[in-house]
């Protein structure tokens, strides 16, 4: 089979400045591929690309062969793409319950019905307290999502990406700015959707150990480029990478 | 039947039986045409709260929807017979006309950031003022012109009822409207518009239904209005009723569709009494002056509103145990 997602010498300028250079890659299905490099080295820009909320400047985005450089966020989001994000990006003056239940509304397709009452759909409220109850969140259904904590907030963005059901996730830093106690919790969810093994997932993220243990495949990005795919292992005993990015870093973390 | 109504649709329907009943005891010609203005422009202000208060898109020029429905009524009457059968025919030009210009308004625009929308309305709205100037022979000019009524609402108590009842079914109608699956992703597209892309709605589907949904329950208003005054002029263009529904809106509480209402009953009723209190005082016949304080006012200790503010009294405890679906997106 092959690759779910993939990119054709993709970049995108923003003035002068080449965020994303250049970059080539396959993921392939149901794998969990990790996305990592130093800030800065345009790892959400690429999932902005991927998501289609940026536009690239040159090169092309396949999904499941079919050219989707064109496409909106809602259409790819629609075809199977649907991503979290780094900043906490939900609808803050609706309750948590009212923010994935319109996630849940999309996936079930449920987009111009003006003359129902919503509450006429009830297993959308039902799937969306289930998914609440997963990320830990079910005793704040009713509060309004701006009163969450910074945490709260992540495993609500978290919940409506489940939503959409979709056969690609973009995870976007899941746990970044989460206080420690919170961390376990998310990464158990993501654990969790691996183990179903149903779907491909994305993830960008800086806890190393996080990534060494989950991911299939790593992706090291660095100054907008690619510089290394492969194994954790493989990645993690690059020459180029440790030089590039890991430095002195990573053995420190592991001794 | 009953069994599927809340509490609050029970004492809104109570409201508006009550409101049939006033007539028999408020019997005052003038307070009467008070009463069938604050309808009217409640109608008009709703319908402004579906775009500001519920989606979020800001108009500075939803009065020409109003002045639309207001002159193929008037058109129509003067032009042919003043009859009920006319009547229907105008309102259908009049909401036809006004959904193909918001129609047209709103993916010209609304595909932008919200400002133009609002420039390109306000704009619009000043287009067709100056065409009701201009083209006197249709519109009459600046001296405007009378008309005749079908017969059936000569009796001002028939008009009343009319305005009344068509208050009531918007209201209803709207109500579904923005509790409806549709109007969940409106409310969701003002609060975070990237958002509701990324989770999989077309954001200009919605904001172009808004905006004409919005602009023709405006030209009804236009319609009724009109059928009041049985005299148009350009005035129904200008841009003062325009902030009228601004002001009903902020004061009574963006987002929900009381408000308006009870924005427009305040303002219509303090437009009254202040121009009659002018000779106390000569301050109170420039009520434009205290206008525009209160609403200095309004947005700096109330920018919920009236009806907002109650609302976030009552809902201070968002902790509160949850025992069934009653708070559900409120």
């Amino acid at each position: 089979m092959g690759p779910i997602l993939e990119t054709q010498s993709l970049g995108i300028k923003f003035g002068g400045h080449q965020a994303v250079h250049d970059v080539s890659l396959k993921i392939e299905e149901k794998k969990f591929t990790s996305i990592i490099g130093p800030n800065g080295a345009g790892k959400t820009t690429l999932f902005n690309l991927l998501s289609g909320q940026l536009a690239p400047t040159n090169g092309s985005i396949y999904f499941r062969g079919n050219d989707i450089t064109k496409l909106s966020p809602p259409v790819r989001t629609r075809l199977g793409i649907g991503r979290s994000f780094q900043l906490t990006n939900v609808f803050p003056n609706l309750t948590v319950l009212e923010n994935v239940r319109l996630a849940v509304q999309s996936q079930a397709n449920v987009r111009y019905q003006m003359v129902a009452h919503f509450l006429h759909y009830k297993k959308f409220i039902q799937k969306a307290e289930a998914l609440l109850d997963k990320v830990l969140l079910l005793d704040k259904a009713d509060a309004k999502a701006f009163n969450l904590a910074h945490g709260e907030k992540r495993k609500l963005e978290m919940a409506m990406l489940l939503a959409l059901d979709t056969d690609v996730l973009l995870l976007d830093e899941p746990t970044a700015g989460m206080s420690l106690e919170e961390v376990p919790a998310i990464i158990d969810v993501i654990r969790q959707i691996k183990e179903e093994g149903d779907r491909t997932i994305i993830l960008i993220e800086h806890k190393m150990d996080l990534i060494m243990d989950l991911s299939d495949d790593v992706l090291v990005l660095f100054h907008g480029e690619l510089i290394a795919q492969g194994t954790p292992e493989a990645v993690a005993a690059n020459e180029t990478v440790q030089s590039a990015y890991l430095g002195g870093m990573y053995d420190e973390q592991l001794t | 039947m009953l069994r599927h109504m809340n509490k609050g649709t029970v004492i809104y329907l109570l409201m508006f039986l009550l409101l049939t009943l006033l007539p028999l005891v408020v019997t005052g010609r003038s307070m009467q045409f008070i009463l069938i203005q604050i309808f009217v422009f409640g109608i008009f202000a709703m319908s402004y709260d579906l775009l500001l208060g519920y989606t979020g898109i800001i108009s500075f020029g939803h009065v020409m929807f109003f002045g639309i429905g207001a002159y193929s009524t008037a058109i129509m009457f003067d032009r042919f017979e003043p009859t009920v059968g006319y009547l229907v025919l105008a309102v259908i030009v009049g909401v036809v006309l006004a959904g193909i210009v918001s129609f047209i308004a709103g993916i010209l625009t609304l595909r932008l950031k919200s400002h133009y929308y609002a420039m390109l309305t306000l704009a619009l709205a000043g287009l067709f003022l100056v065409a009701a100037e201009k083209w006197t022979s249709f519109t009459g000019g600046n001296d405007g012109f009378t008309f005749g009524l079908p017969d059936i609402l000569r009796d001002s108590n028939m008009i009343y009822l009319l305005c009344l009842i068509s208050l009531a079914l918007l209201f209803f109608g709207l109500r579904r409207l923005t509790a409806s699956p549709f109007g969940k992703v409106l409310m969701a597209i003002r609060e975070n518009e990237q958002r509701v892309e990324s989770l999989g709605y077309h954001v200009l589907h919605y904001k172009v239904v808004a905006s004409v949904v919005s602009g023709v329950v405006a030209a009804y208003a236009g319609v009724l209005y009109i059928i009041s005054l049985r005299f148009v002029d350009t005035s129904v263009f200008a841009t003062d009723f325009t902030i009228d529904v601004l002001l009903m809106t902020i004061i009574g509480g963006v987002g929900t569709l009381i408000g308006p209402l009870i924005g427009a009953g305040l303002v219509e009723f303090a437009h009254h009494w202040l121009s009659g209190l002018a000779d106390v005082h000569w301050i109170f016949e420039r009520w434009i002056i205290l206008y525009g304080t209160v609403y200095i006012l309004v947005v700096i200790f109330f920018p919920l509103g009236i009806v907002g503010t109650i609302r976030a009294k009552l809902t201070r405890h968002p902790l509160r145990k949850r025992n069934d679906l009653k708070g559900v997106g409120s």
